[in-house]
Order: C-alpha cells, then structure tokens, then sequence
C-alpha cells in the first residue's frame, strides 16, 4: 500500500530512485481522514484556497480568449499532484476543469474519493489514483494543460526528476503552478518552530526544514528543464485571522507560475522573472 | 442568483408556500400591503431586471417625508436636495409580479415549487467521516426529497428553517397591531409626501400610491386596533383625520419648551427651521381594506450556519415605523448574493462557512444598530410624560436641523 521506492526503468533517460519520499508518506498516513476537517489539522490549506485558486484562475484565464464566467476553466485538464484529500482538486472541478488528482497514499485517495462522491458534478469531473508521478508518465505523455503541485515539492526527495516528469506529461505551453516553502534562516524560526512546535498551525514533523526549496533553487531547475518561469509571489499566513495573503517577501511561502516551452528540447537561458505581477482578482471577498 | 453570470451552471430550488402571482395589469383598486422601496433596494431590483417591471406595474414615488409627534411642535423633515426620488412605495403583489416574471426568465436555472410546504429537515452532521451525505435534506409535503449544498431560509419572523437549526431568536411582542387600509383622499393632490405623526398609542402613517389614494399604516394597541377594525367606515375616517390633525396632546409647557428650544435653534443655525406642510385629510376608505396583524420584535443569534442563512425576516423583524423591514431583507439579498458569487468564482463549496460568516458579520453590523435605534424610538414615542416629550421633541428639533444626520438617517 505504502509506494516504496521504485526502480521506473521506463523513464527514458533516468534510471534512478523516484520522486516519492517513504518517509514522508508515513507522516500523512495518520492524517488521511483529517483533511476535511475545516477548522482542524489542515485547516491552512483549506484557507490557501483562498489565494491559490484565484492565483490558479486569473493565470489561466488572462490566458484564454473565450470563457463562461460561470465555469470558466472548462475544458481545461488539470493534474493535480499530491493531491491528498482533493483539496484544491474540488475547487478546480467545481470552475469547470477536468482534474486528475494523484498521491502515493491510497487512504488519501480513499478519502478525496469518498467525499467527491456526495457530489455528481464532481464525481464526474475529478478522477482520483493512487499513484506517484512516475508510474502515470508513459500512459500520459503530454496530456495535461495544467500542472499543480501545492505545498509538494519541500516533500519530494528528487526534486529535478520531479520538474522533469512534470514537463513529460504536460502539453507544450501548459503551466505548471507550484507552491512551497522557502529555505532561510526565518521559515525555520516561523515554519517549524512557531508553525509546527509552538501554534500547531501545521502538525508537528510535517516539514523537514533541509528540504525546503529557495525559489532560486526552483528557478533554476524549471528553466533548464524547458520552462519559463511567469511569475514568483510571496505568499503569508495571518495565524490570528487563519488566512492568506500575497506579500512582497519570498523568505516564508510563495508561489511560482511557468510555462512550459513550445517547441521540444529547447532549454531556456534564465531568463528575467516578473516579480509581483499584478494579479486579477475578480470579486473575491 | 439565478441571474448571476457565476450561477450559470448551478441549480437552484424555491420553495413557495403561496401559489404563483402573476399579474399583466393590476386591478382598479389598490391591495393594502404596501411597502416602501428605498432607493438602494430599487436599485437591487432593477440589477436582475425587476424593477422595469415594477415600473411597469404601478408604484408611486415619494420626495418628501414629515414625522412630526402628536404631543409638541416638534418636526422632521426628509427629503433630498437633488429633487431625487426618496423611495417609493409599491404594493406587495406588483412585487410578487415583477419576481415571478424574471424567474421565469432563468426557469432553466432555478426551479419554482409553488404552493409547497417543507415538512422535515434533515441536516449534515458536521465532522466529515461518516458516510452519510454532508448535504441538507428537505422532505416536502408531498413525499419529495431535495437535497442542496445551502439552504436559505426566508420563511418570515416565525421561521421554521430558523427553528429546525436550533438558531436561537431574542423576540419581543409589542402590544401593538398594525391596522392598514387603503384611503381615498378628500381632493387630489401631488401626493409625493410620506407623512408620519407620533402618537402616544403609536405611530400612524399615509403612504402615498397615487394622487388620489394612500395606503394607512397605524401601529395601535390591539385594543383600539380592533375598535378601529369594527366600526363603521365614516367613524374610520374621522379618527384618521383626527389623528393627524388634533392637537389634544399638546400641552402648554411643551409648546413653549419647545418654541424657545426651536428660536434658539434659529439663531444658532438660520437655515435649520423647515416648512411645515399640512398633510392631506382623507374622504373614504376602500371596503374591505380594512386588516390588522399584530407587531413586534426579533433577532436571530445567528444569521448562518454549515450549509444554512437566514434572510430578512427570518433573520430580524422590525417595527414598521420607519419603513425599512423589507429594505433590510434586500440588504441581506444584495450582500448574500455578492458572497455567494464570488465563492462561486473561486470554486468553493457554497455551504461552507467561511463566506457565509462574512455575509452574517456584515450584515448584523448594518441591522442591529438599526432594529436597536427603531426599538428605542418606538419605545420613547409610546409615552406622553413630559420629561420624554421634551426630550423627544429636543431632540427632533436639533436633528432636524443637522443635515449630516439626516442625510444618514
């Protein structure tokens, strides 16, 4: 049940250890029935969706020339990596995306399963599998216009295959949405110690500070891997009023939008990265 | 909701105790349940298209407001310097009209149950393990079952929604009736005035509806609403125009507390004395418009729960003296309605909490304050001891010569 380490042998230029982290498996697997508990372990996720599904949203519809604003990301395939109880999968499928949402932890699976089930619009629009990213790469080369890994990358253990899968599966110009946490001197005082050990805003081992990714760190992997990077946004929680809000500041939690190249196999030198750009927001309270 | 660009693809049921109201024209005489459209609920209404139907309906608009106690001089005088309509005063049923014209026009959306009755509830239980479905359940009296992610309940002042939530309601009966008529007045005039005099057994107020007819709203004690009720229409008539125009109440001591109070007022502020107008003497009233229901006072603790809102009256009920019961149920559709969308257009569930405690704090803000300042003004006018009068009277006068007040007011 528990996906351990994987030989993918069929990845075409790696033969190497996967994505997927044991360890850290086994600390989502005592949560699993956690997530959709809004006021409880998980309730800063739910209120990242505040800002992550808008960010997501605008993104893609400035990108878009005809849309519905009453399901405005229909037709749009979305996967929806690490997506543990389907959190932000429900939103997504709710504006009208087809998502795909995969984790390696079956009972998360089981868990976002079940509670899409009560809704049959959604029940149809979100597919879940109990899967890592390498295991769907060959049946899906190429197939999604989206990509969004939030709050995943600080847990995988190899992070360049991880951008390198992504791009596999994603359609050319498709974008890749990722949110995480950077890796300073602060997010180790207020990520681990405060967020973790004193507020139980996240619960406690979650994190592993050695892992946290610095957005250029980040940077640097997706554009030698053949993606543009858009745009890099730091992002802050409020633990008194439990929301999110977007900063200035990438030394705690950001977020990054890229675009995957259009034509196959060319590398991008670093290019300019807009920093704060201006973000549409259409009527959220 | 229906008309909302967000909503294209949700569903939405209304469940509707009476049976449906459409009207292409209104009959010659005019229904006594009238109520007064602020501006900003126009407003609401002719967002979704409902107002063009009103207008074209039947509704008379109003430019000036005089409130003036029956036990002094004192007044106070609304109206808006830009000879812009103050609101408007328009029968329920062109209302009802206008509403079930533009459901129609997104009948694909949103599904009307007239005459239909909810006999049970079934609510989510809130932690999200079990099995069983996290939506509300309604069972209708005729064996149907609906199931909805947001229940609204907008059942009026003795909500069963409100109820079966266990929300709890802080509720007070005045020992007031509510006696409304529709008149026929004595000669035509412009009518754009809605008068309102205080007596001590209540306020009794003429609501324009057109230049020859007004609609009576008298706030009485039961017993003398009854009175009013039984007897024969001529006597009707004459305690009506007694009420606005006698001045059995006044007393010397006031009248010249309050003269000198009023001169002072001038010197300090010129432009503050207002023309007093006179309002119009009624002829007759229409048979059989003669109703009374009974008044008082309520608050829900709460205006939402997981997968539940409470709106207007289900919500706050109001004394009608200063006309706003139905205004505050549009302030509570116009504010519902934004968060609704806007959680539609980030994908949430719309029974979640988090918009709808947004929607609650927001609204209780704007009501309490007004439901409270209604219930302390009906309160202070239900009496004719001097000390109260003056202070009222003062207080009127000084009000009515502070335009910024009044403008908030």
């Amino acid at each position: 049940q528990l996906s351990l380490f994987r030989l993918t042998v069929k990845v075409p230029f790696r033969t190497s250890h996967s994505s997927v982290d044991s360890k850290e498996i086994k600390k989502f697997q005592l949560l699993a029935h956690k997530w959709w508990d809004e006021e409880g372990e998980y309730s800063a996720l739910h209120s990242m969706n505040d800002i992550r599904v808008p960010f997501i949203r605008d993104t893609l519809l400035s990108m878009r020339s005809n849309y519905h604003p009453g399901n405005p990301l229909s037709g749009v395939k979305i996967l929806d990596i690490g997506c543990g109880g389907g959190l932000l999968s429900e939103p997504l499928g709710r504006l009208g995306a087809s998502v795909t949402g995969i984790d390696p932890l079956e009972d998360n699976i089981r868990t976002a399963d079940r509670h899409k089930s009560f809704d049959p619009v959604l029940a149809k629009r979100i597919q879940y599998k109990s899967s890592s990213l390498e295991e769907i790469v060959e049946e899906s080369m190429e197939t999604f216009d989206v990509i969004v890994a939030s709050e995943v990358v600080e847990h995988v253990a190899d992070l360049e295959t991880f951008i390198r899968c992504c791009s596999q599966v994603l359609k050319p110009e498709g974008s890749l949405f990722i949110t995480t946490i950077n890796r300073t001197q602060l997010s180790y005082v207020l990520g681990i110690v405060v967020a973790e050990k004193i507020m139980g805003i996240v619960p406690e081992g979650t994190h592993e500070w050695e892992k946290f990714v610095p957005p250029e760190e980040l940077e640097h992997l997706l554009e030698s891997n053949g993606f543009s990077v858009k745009t890099v946004n730091g992002m802050l929680y409020n633990p008194l009023s439990g929301s999110w809000s977007w900063t200035e500041s990438t030394s705690l939690n950001y977020a990054v939008h890229a675009v995957k190249s259009g034509t196959l196999g060319q590398t991008d030198a670093p290019s300019e990265t807009d920093m704060q750009q201006p973000l549409a927001t259409a009527g959220t309270a | 909701l229906g008309h909302d660009i967000h909503f294209h693809d949700k569903k939405i049921a209304l469940l509707e105790a009476g049976p449906r109201k459409d009207y292409d024209h209104m009959p010659d005489s005019y229904s006594n349940r009238v109520s007064s459209i602020s501006p900003g609920s126009a407003t609401l209404l002719s967002s979704f298209g409902a107002w063009d139907h009103v207008c074209s309906l039947r509704l008379k608009p109003f430019r000036r407001m005089q409130v003036w106690d029956a036990c002094s001089e004192a007044l106070i005088i609304f109206e808006k310097d830009d000879l812009d309509d103050m609101g408007y005063i328009v029968e329920n049923d062109v209302i009802m009209s206008a509403l079930t014209k533009q459901l129609d026009a997104v009948a694909d959306r949103v599904e009307v149950f007239y005459s239909s009755r909810a006999v049970g509830y079934t609510w989510p239980l809130p932690s999200h393990s079990c099995d069983t479905s996290p939506w509300v359940q309604i069972e209708l009296a005729d064996g149907r079952r609906l199931h909805t992610k947001l229940l609204i309940g907008a059942d009026g002042h003795n909500s069963i929604v409100r109820k079966e939530a266990e929300i709890k309601n802080i509720e007070h009966q005045y020992d007031q009736s509510a006696v409304v008529a529709t008149l026929h007045l004595s000669e035509a005039t412009d009518n754009n005035v809605a008068w309102q005099r205080f007596l001590p057994t209540g306020p009794i107020a003429l609501l324009p509806l057109s230049d020859t007819a007004s609609s009576l709203v008298w706030s009485t004690s039961h017993e003398h609403a009854s009175e009013l009720l039984a007897m024969d229409e001529e006597s009707f008539v004459d305690s009506i125009n007694s009420a606005f125009w006698s001045n059995i109440n006044h007393s010397d001591f006031i009248d010249t507390a309050g003269a000198m109070f009023r001169s002072a007022l001038s010197f300090l502020k010129p432009s503050g004395a207002a023309v007093r107008q006179l309002p119009p003497s009624v002829a007759k009233v229409d048979p059989e418009s003669r109703a009374m229901f009974p008044l008082g006072m309520g608050h829900a603790t709460e205006y939402v729960q997981h997968r539940v809102a409470l709106i207007g009256d289900a919500a706050h009920r109001v004394h009608p003296l200063a006309g706003q019961g139905v205004n505050l149920g549009f302030g509570d559709i116009a504010c519902l309605a934004h968060h609704l969308s806007a959680a539609a257009f980030n994908g949430s569930d719309l029974g979640s909490l988090k918009h709808l405690l947004k929607f609650e704090t927001e609204r209780q803000r704007h009501n309490v304050s007004l439901i409270a300042a209604t219930d302390v003004l009906k309160r202070l006018y239900s009496t004719s001891l001097a000390p109260l009068v003056l202070l009222r009277t003062w207080g009127l006068q000084v009000t009515n010569s502070l335009p910024p007040v009044k403008v908030r007011i």
